[in-house]
């Protein structure tokens, strides 16, 4: 078992009418991507909290995709933009709390790019294969149990 | 809660890869899981009665099904699951065939993953509330964008059920590429003359209000309940007053500064214009870049020789608003630019074939103008250089289609038909002259096509050669065409006088930004997106927004008409009912924990954040927070991720619900 | 100015006066050319079809002296040896797995960072008001055939210089040298190539092609960059001449020869009197009139 490649946990927030659709298109047109990631469907990137990144490193995850419509392309006219923008601010903190910002992904993929989505996955599964587990939370996790 | 858990096989198109068995078996020891089983075809009869059973049995209040995308079955199941008396909001969907089984391999990980997958459809289950669908009224106008032959069907295809119809066409006259044809195949029926009638028919048409030179500047709202601003671009001339005589045209000394548009370049236009003598309206527009009034106010000639006034250089741009309840885009295609390198495009043109440089290598627009008895030579075949009749024509299909290199891998469809046609229509006028055909492969699928082509090569005697063409050059007023037999093996050469380039249909240059305007989804060659290309081809997946024609993808005639009709059937569908049933899952506010920011108010793009006053039992205003008008409210979840008390959530989306998904990851 | 510089095998033996008027004009135009110590061979035609990785061994074994040696670039004169280190490099950087495999039979390693360029790419670095600045003769009376052969632009996806289809950048050179360009036809089309020996009568066929466009265009002289297709088309004009009687002569340049005259070297600086069909005296002639002016 120690021999066993490193498999990381990856959460992905995509939205509902881009990228999950996109991943849909990868799916219709067979094509073969690495299994590591899961797909949490919110309606737009719009609605993610950065503490909802949070949560999934303090949870285990090895790593996180954030994935949308293009800037533009939004269904709900300017969702993209105001995740973008909380994005530029959040990735400045990403250091303070100790999260290597390579574990951290946001790329723009629509409902006909199921090769891009594909190339997304695999690109950064394969970086965060590099990186190794993400451990830091992990042992908080364990200190607070014990502690409080 | 009681969970009811219902793995599909999907036939062999889950199961293939996935272990469905001992996905069902990992789910019943999920808490809250009181039964989990599996079936070969879950959306089938048998499969939703299994659900409806159990739910009737075990008293289910939950229900999860791992099958296929929720945009394919997720109703489906929502009902199944209504059917039976629990709330259909509290059935959730794990996507296991095109997340899972159509994308992983092994056995083994994909199982795991389907097992992941359902423990977080089980979570989130579990923290659904029920909802009740909101209805909101619609409004039964129908706007069409683009006056080609499917904007026009469409239009009249909903005017005629009795329902309003707002037509906008950017140019000044309606007919589109159609009204530019010469004849069509496979009937060589002369286009204008089928044509022109319809294009009379939308403009007295008393529920249709046809605006041309417009453009659809602006879409707010939603299904049912668009508002739409349109721009009318000035014209220059007062359409209430226009008689359409068309004095102002012939006496309007610029003769030989501007290309005709509708003859594809090939004959001048004057700078009081209409585009063609049928047009649709027959009201003259004023090309500002040539017309001498507006270099340097020295002429007005219009004015002059126009006996009703109309000519009004000082008209500025109009903004109309609309409400509309379904929008049919029709807007169509234009053709790929063989000659440069369109701006910001990977795409690198064919210089080799001399298109631009040599003035008798044309496209196939420009060979319908030639051949078109409205056209610049009244049908004679004269080639553009000189005005001799070309002896030797040769014509090269797939220029920029199904060429990844230069241009799209994609079919253009019609230049197989088109390219037979023109060179049948050539051989029935010049008797003597030969026509060759480059082709890759002769794609005639259609009704009476394959017999239309072999028509032009039996009977007509066009030659055919597959093979591509590798350069054409000038000598001694010839275009040599070099190029292969693949079929013979060898080298050939051809002097021809005349080359004319089948070149590929492009979605049309500002086609995403149409799409961002409404917010519709297009593919990555700017052809909009149907929801599912079997099922769903003329619906957008924006509510409420249909496709008709080659916006869609390249598409002929007979096929854009049908599509516009399905389309109008689609948009009288929406008008069945005075009630519209749109998904509950919108925001929501806790006035208890709400500060009254206002933060969700600024970022809302749809202006559904209201201010709310809460009173005491005096009327005092105590305080304002924020209330969402659930009728304009899409369900984004910006409102959510923004407020920083998190006193608005999103219904079905709650921080609660995505958490426990998060949580379930371990 | 200093640039790596890797001649390869022609450029001493059939192509000898190109080396020497490259050596030449660039000495004149301040260019100093570092050669690439121990190169070998490029690995093109006999090597690329006896073993693909034999053809990359040996492209890299010079990309890899060449970076020893601290090169940022290099110039190949010869358009195969452009090619093939250009394509090498390519397939090196698409696939780090043959990269390793070649790195082992060559026993070094690459940094595969080199740039490499041909000669137009040079003179554009060069610029062309360096030229003017040197010029001496002005080339008016030359009404030039520029012809490109196959391997200049191309394969275009590796290259990306100037356009596969349509180039003009030689034009516009010869252009800054006062000759006339011709517009013709053939300045894409294959002279033959390697087929000089096996098959001559093939080459003869497509290199008479040629001339005659050339001729036919109102040119005067045809302009090369490429050893192979000199050799054709002025070795083999000969043989072209004797296989059809009345087919008249037509001198073949390179390009490094015809900046060389603008500059004010002469025929024997250059190699010109190596050819087989003598750059003629009438254009000679007028050439020397311009001095005289």
């Amino acid at each position: 078992m120690e021999n066993k490649t490193f498999e990381p946990k990856i959460i992905a927030f995509v939205c509902n009418w881009c990228t999950y659709t996109g991943a849909d298109l990868a799916g219709t047109s067979r094509m073969k991507y690495e299994p590591n990631v899961r797909l949490i469907k919110l309606p737009c990137t719009g609605r993610i909290d950065p503490v909802m990144i949070l949560k999934a490193f303090e949870k285990g995850a090895d790593g996180v995709l954030v994935s949308g419509c293009h800037p533009g392309d939004c269904h709900y006219n300017a969702g993209n933009f105001h995740a973008r923008r909380r994005w530029i601010m959040f990735h400045k903190l990403l250091d303070f709390v100790g999260i290597d910002e390579n574990r951290l992904h946001f790329s723009w993929v629509s409902a006909s790019e199921g090769k891009k989505f594909v190339d997304v996955i695999n690109g950064f599964v394969n970086k965060v294969k590099a990186k190794g587990p993400f451990e830091k939370y992990e042992k908080i996790n364990k200190e607070f149990v014990i502690n409080g | 809660m009681k969970i009811g858990v219902f793995i599909c096989h999907c036939g062999e198109n889950i199961g293939r890869t996935v272990d469905c068995v001992r996905v069902a078996k990992a789910c019943s020891f999920f808490p809250n899981v009181v039964h989990s089983v599996e079936y070969k075809y879950m959306c089938s009869d048998p499969g939703q009665n299994m659900i409806k059973q159990a739910i009737k049995d075990l008293k289910l209040d939950g229900v999860v099904v791992g099958s296929c995308s929720p945009h394919m079955h997720e109703k489906t199941f929502r009902k199944a699951v209504s059917d039976a008396g629990v709330n259909p909001f509290l059935c959730e969907i794990a996507n296991l065939r095109e997340h899972v089984s159509w994308v992983h391999d092994d056995k083994e990980v994909a199982t795991d993953k389907a097992i992941d997958l359902m423990r977080f459809a089980v979570e989130k289950v579990k923290r659904n509330a029920p909802l009740k669908t909101i209805q909101v009224p619609v409004t039964k106008r129908t706007l069409v964008i683009g006056g080609g032959i499917a904007g026009i069907q469409a239009a009249l295809d909903v005017a005629n059920a009795g329902y309003e119809v707002v037509l906008v066409e950017k140019e000044p006259s309606i007919g589109g590429h159609m009204s530019q044809l010469s004849e069509t195949f496979p009937t060589l029926d002369c286009s204008q003359c089928i044509l022109t009638p319809r294009m009379v028919e939308v403009y007295q048409h008393p529920k249709i209000k046809l605006m041309t030179y417009s453009e659809v500047e602006k879409v707010e709202g939603f299904i049912g309940n668009f508002k739409v601003t349109i721009r009318k671009k000035a014209r220059f001339v007062d359409d209430t007053l226009c008689s359409g005589c068309g004095d102002c045209a012939i006496k309007c000394p610029i003769k030989k500064k501007a290309l005709s548009e509708f003859d594809e370049k090939l004959a001048f236009r004057s700078a009081i214009y209409v585009p063609f003598p049928q047009a649709v309206p027959n009201i003259p527009v004023i090309d500002k870049e040539v017309c001498t009034y507006f270099k340097n106010g020295k002429c007005s000639m219009c004015v002059k020789v126009c006996g009703r006034n109309a000519i009004k250089f000082d008209q500025q741009d109009e903004f109309i608003s609309e409400d509309i309840g379904a929008i049919i885009v029709a807007t169509g295609y234009k053709l790929y630019t063989i000659d440069k390198k369109p701006e910001a495009s990977e795409i690198k043109g064919y210089g080799e074939y001399g298109y631009g440089k040599y003035k008798d290598v044309v496209d196939g627009l420009q060979f319908e103008r030639i051949a078109s008895a409205s056209g610049p030579t009244s049908g004679e075949f004269q080639r553009p250089s000189d005005g001799k009749t070309p002896k030797k024509i040769v014509f090269i299909q797939c220029v920029g289609s199904r060429d990844e290199s230069k241009g799209f891998s994609y079919c253009s469809k019609i230049c197989c038909m088109y390219t037979a046609k023109h060179a049948m229509l050539y051989k029935h006028k010049v008797h003597d002259g030969e026509a060759y055909v480059f082709y890759m492969d002769i794609r005639a699928g259609g009704k009476m096509y394959e017999e239309f082509v072999r028509r032009a090569i039996e009977e007509d005697g066009v030659k055919y050669i597959r093979g591509r063409v590798s350069r054409i050059y000038e000598e001694d007023g010839k275009y040599i065409v070099k190029g292969e037999d693949t079929l013979a093996g060898v080298p050939i050469q051809i002097d021809a006088d005349m080359v004319v380039l089948a070149t590929a249909m492009v979605a049309q240059t500002d086609a995403p930004k149409l799409a961002q305007t409404i917010g519709m989804p297009y593919d990555n060659y700017g052809f909009y997106s149907e929801v599912h290309p079997k099922l769903r081809p003329v619906e957008s997946s924006t509510g409420g927004v249909f496709l008709a024609g080659a916006c869609n993808s390249p598409r002929d005639i007979p096929d854009s008409v049908a599509m516009a009709s399905a389309a109008a059937a689609k948009a009288l569908v929406l008008f069945g009912s005075d009630m519209l049933e749109r998904e509950p899952t919108i925001a929501f506010v806790n006035e208890n924990l709400c500060a009254g920011c206002f933060y969700c108010k600024k970022v809302c793009a749809y202006n559904a954040i209201e201010v709310k006053q809460i009173k005491d039992k005096n009327g005092n205003v105590i305080k304002e927070v924020a209330f969402v008008n659930s009728g304009l409210c899409q369900g984004c979840g910006t409102c959510n991720a923004t407020c920083p008390s998190k006193a608005i959530e999103l219904i079905g989306y709650t921080d609660e619900q995505i958490y426990a998904e998060i949580a379930a990851l371990m | 100015m200093q640039i790596g510089y890797y001649p390869g095998c022609s450029l001493s033996g059939t192509a000898k006066e190109y080396g020497k008027s490259v050596r030449a004009i660039f000495k004149q135009l301040d260019v100093e050319l570092a050669d690439v110590t121990d190169w070998s061979c490029c690995g093109a035609t006999s090597g690329h079809v006896t073993s693909h990785k034999l053809a990359m061994a040996l492209s890299a074994r010079n990309l890899a002296l060449a970076e020893k040696q601290g090169l940022k670039e290099i110039f190949a004169p010869c358009a195969a040896c452009f090619g093939r280190l250009a394509v090498t490099k390519q397939e090196l950087k698409n696939s780090p797995a043959l990269k390793e495999e070649i790195e082992g039979i060559i026993e070094d390693k690459l940094n595969n960072t080199i740039e490499i360029i041909n000669i137009i790419q040079l003179f554009q670095k060069i610029g062309k008001e360096k030229i003017a600045e040197k010029k001496v003769l002005d080339l008016k009376n030359l009404k030039a055939a520029c012809y490109y052969g196959c391997l200049l632009v191309r394969p275009f996806n590796i290259l990306h210089f100037d356009d596969a289809e349509q180039p003009t950048s030689f034009e516009e050179l010869v252009k800054s040298t006062g000759a006339e360009v011709v517009e013709w036809n053939y300045k894409l089309e294959c002279c033959g190539a390697a087929h000089s020996l096996p098959r001559k009568d093939i080459v003869v066929d497509l290199s008479k092609k040629i001339l005659d466009d050339a001729m036919k265009h109102g040119a005067n002289v045809l302009v090369v960059a490429c050893p192979m297709c000199h050799s054709n088309l002025d070795m083999r004009q000969k043989n072209i001449i004797k296989a059809n009687p009345g087919q008249k002569e037509i001198p073949v340049l390179y390009l490094s020869e015809l900046i060389g005259l603008c500059l004010g070297l002469d025929n024997k600086q250059l190699g010109i009197n190596l050819h087989t069909i003598d750059f003629n005296i009438r254009l000679k002639k007028n050439v020397e009139e311009e001095v005289a002016k």
